[in-house]
């Protein structure tokens, strides 16, 4: 049985037909059939999900409503689950086991949602596709010869094959949103400080968001509604407004929005059939009353540069943590050195991608080249930022692709990191601006499934949910799932 | 942007990686292609421009430094990989 909408199964369980012990016994069925091809999944506790289940079913019983309240939902394996391994896609937290929940966890703990498994992810989030995990990529589940779209690879697969009808990736500079769109689903990247980064491992802290996955906007919301907030454990973190339209979405009146179309985004690069697909989505809203009005977001061509610079550079420090000291992998030295012993176990824990982007980062951060690359990176960013201010001063929301084209197959970018990195080009300025952003499917072409990408000011993360509610209240593409057999 | 070797063996010992010499190369070719790629930020006017560290602008706030709950000894061990008396224990420094 495929686990695929929330909300059928949120009002199933409150009305008493069903249990949480079954859903989530259902939830394990299904990825015992399928997970051997799909390999979305790296660790599961079935009996403590199990038995968590069965507090929610006791919950339930006594009365007690919440919009995640005896749930499955999968976690990013760079989420801390007390108890759980937890090694972020890599080798080189080999043995680690998660000593405390991440806010966003223990949140959803407190809400009755159940974690049943933690999800394939590439090394510490650093990638585009899914390739890049040490332990085999996660495949995508309309076409298992081509890649499921990363870092949350896992994720997103649990949830387009009904592992579970909820999941938790990262995004970076695109990675729910990427493979949101090459699976159908639909993903949410917050306002940067909507969700707490507390236990999350971080990547690069000023762009690392916590992003929930789901079949629709609504369903998404549910989970969503009960992690945002502030948290005294993560200083950036930030209240939102609206969150109490959370748990019964309802779709936005769309008479008059205005639907922004950066020019920037709409180049040679673009593949057609994404294009004639948003094209199809923008009649849509047009329908219900929306208009379009061109907007320039005139420094999207730094925007990639930009945040290679930062995003390398963060990751050259955040991962210094990673040496062989205080957890995870050990390789000894020959000489009995500890300079050697931390060389030779991160050389030996991570893997080619992880290393580029350290080695990078170290060069950006390192003396002479500071202000020529990172400190250039930091102002080119805060022109990208007041781009988007200005064009939301002509829009209420804008509308893009989220990737040029759809899924591609396994090894067709590997060889070349820049070409993997263009892949992100439609999705790195929102997340260098900190901007709330969600993919949505919107059809296919060739076969595959294609997302659209809304963006909204910041703090509107309610609002641009409802709007993608109306978009999906009016289509069925969110509908299709991938045809599968064990 | 030219890239040398010596550069890619700086950045590695900085970052504490022992690099394999059939991974120089590559990490070399890599790091120079990204950094010719990004001389597209020298087109832009940057002077007076302010930095943007943090998410959506803000300054990064800061708290008291007051002491609170955190781990214990025993959990902040539990996955050291060697540990004796209640330290991490490492190959020697010096």
């Amino acid at each position: 049985m495929a686990l695929g909408r929330a909300m059928g199964w949120r009002r199933s369980l409150d009305s008493g037909d069903l249990s949480s012990e079954s859903l989530v016994r259902a939830a394990f069925d299904r990825i015992r059939a399928l997970d051997g091809t799909l390999h979305a999944i790296l660790a599961t506790d079935e009996a403590r999900s199990l038995d968590l289940a069965r507090k929610a079913d006791a919950r339930l019983r006594a009365g007690e409503r919440s919009p995640v309240l005896g749930l499955p939902i999968v976690l990013k394996d760079n989420l801390h689950w007390s108890g759980l391994p937890m090694t972020c896609g890599s080798r080189v937290l080999d043995g680690y086991v998660a000593p405390y929940d991440a806010t966003v966890v223990g949140r959803l703990l407190e809400a009755g949602a159940i974690p049943i498994a933690k999800a394939n992810l590439d090394e510490f989030a650093m990638g585009s596709s899914g390739e890049y995990s040490a332990f085999g990529p996660a495949r995508n589940p309309w076409d298992p010869t081509r890649v499921p779209g990363g870092s949350s690879s896992g994720s997103v697969v649990a949830v387009a094959a009904g592992y579970a009808p909820l999941a938790l990736g990262s995004d970076t500079g695109g990675s729910v949103r990427l493979p949101a769109s090459f699976c159908n689903v639909t993903a949410l990247r917050p306002t940067y400080g909507v969700l707490s980064r507390y236990g999350l491992t971080a990547m690069a802290s000023s762009l690392d968001q916590v992003g929930p996955i789901a079949a629709t906007a609504a369903d998404l919301a549910l989970a969503f509604g009960v992690m945002a907030g502030a948290d005294p454990l993560d200083s950036t973190s930030v209240d939102l407004p609206g969150t109490e339209r959370l748990a019964d979405l309802q779709p936005l009146d769309l008479e008059g929005l205005r639907i922004g179309l950066p020019e920037e985004y709409f180049t040679d690069g673009l593949e057609p059939g994404v294009r004639e697909l948003l094209d199809a989505a923008l009649r849509v809203f047009e329908g219900r009353g929306a208009r379009r009005v061109p907007v320039s977001l005139p420094h999207t061509r730094y925007a990639i540069d930009t945040y290679y610079l930062l995003c390398t550079s963060e990751v050259s420090s955040n991962l210094s943590r990673f040496d062989g000291v205080r957890y995870g992998l050990r390789v000894p030295s020959s000489d009995g050195g500890l300079p050697e012993m931390m060389a030779r176990t991160r050389d030996a824990g991570l893997g080619d991608e992880v290393k580029r982007r350290i080695l990078l980062g170290t060069f950006c951060l390192s003396k002479g080249y500071y202000d020529a690359f990172y400190l250039k990176a930091l102002k080119a960013r805060t022109l990208i930022a007041e781009d988007f201010r200005a064009a939301f001063a002509q829009a209420d929301i804008l509308a893009s692709p989220v990737s040029p084209g759809t899924a591609f197959p396994f090894g067709a970018k590997t060889a070349d990191p820049m070409s993997m990195y263009l892949a992100d080009v439609f999705t790195v300025p929102t997340a260098l601006a900190g901007l709330p952003c969600l993919s949505m499917p919107a059809g296919f072409t060739g076969g595959l499934p294609v997302g659209i990408q809304l963006i909204g000011p910041a703090l509107s993360d309610v609002r641009l949910l409802e709007a993608a509610h109306a978009f999906q209240s009016l289509t069925r593409h969110h509908l299709e799932t991938p045809t599968l057999s064990a | 942007m030219d890239v040398t070797r010596e550069d890619v063996l700086r950045c590695a010992t900085l970052a504490h990686l022992s690099l394999c010499e059939d991974e120089v190369e590559p990490m070399r070719l890599a790091m120079a292609q990204m950094l010719t790629h990004a001389a597209s930020l020298d087109e832009l006017l940057l002077d007076g421009v302010e930095p943007m560290p943090a998410g959506l602008g803000r300054p990064l706030p800061r708290r008291e430094d007051e002491p609170r709950d955190a781990f214990t000894q025993a959990q902040a061990l539990a996955n050291a990989p060697d540990q004796d008396r209640g330290l991490f224990v490492v190959p020697k420094v010096l």
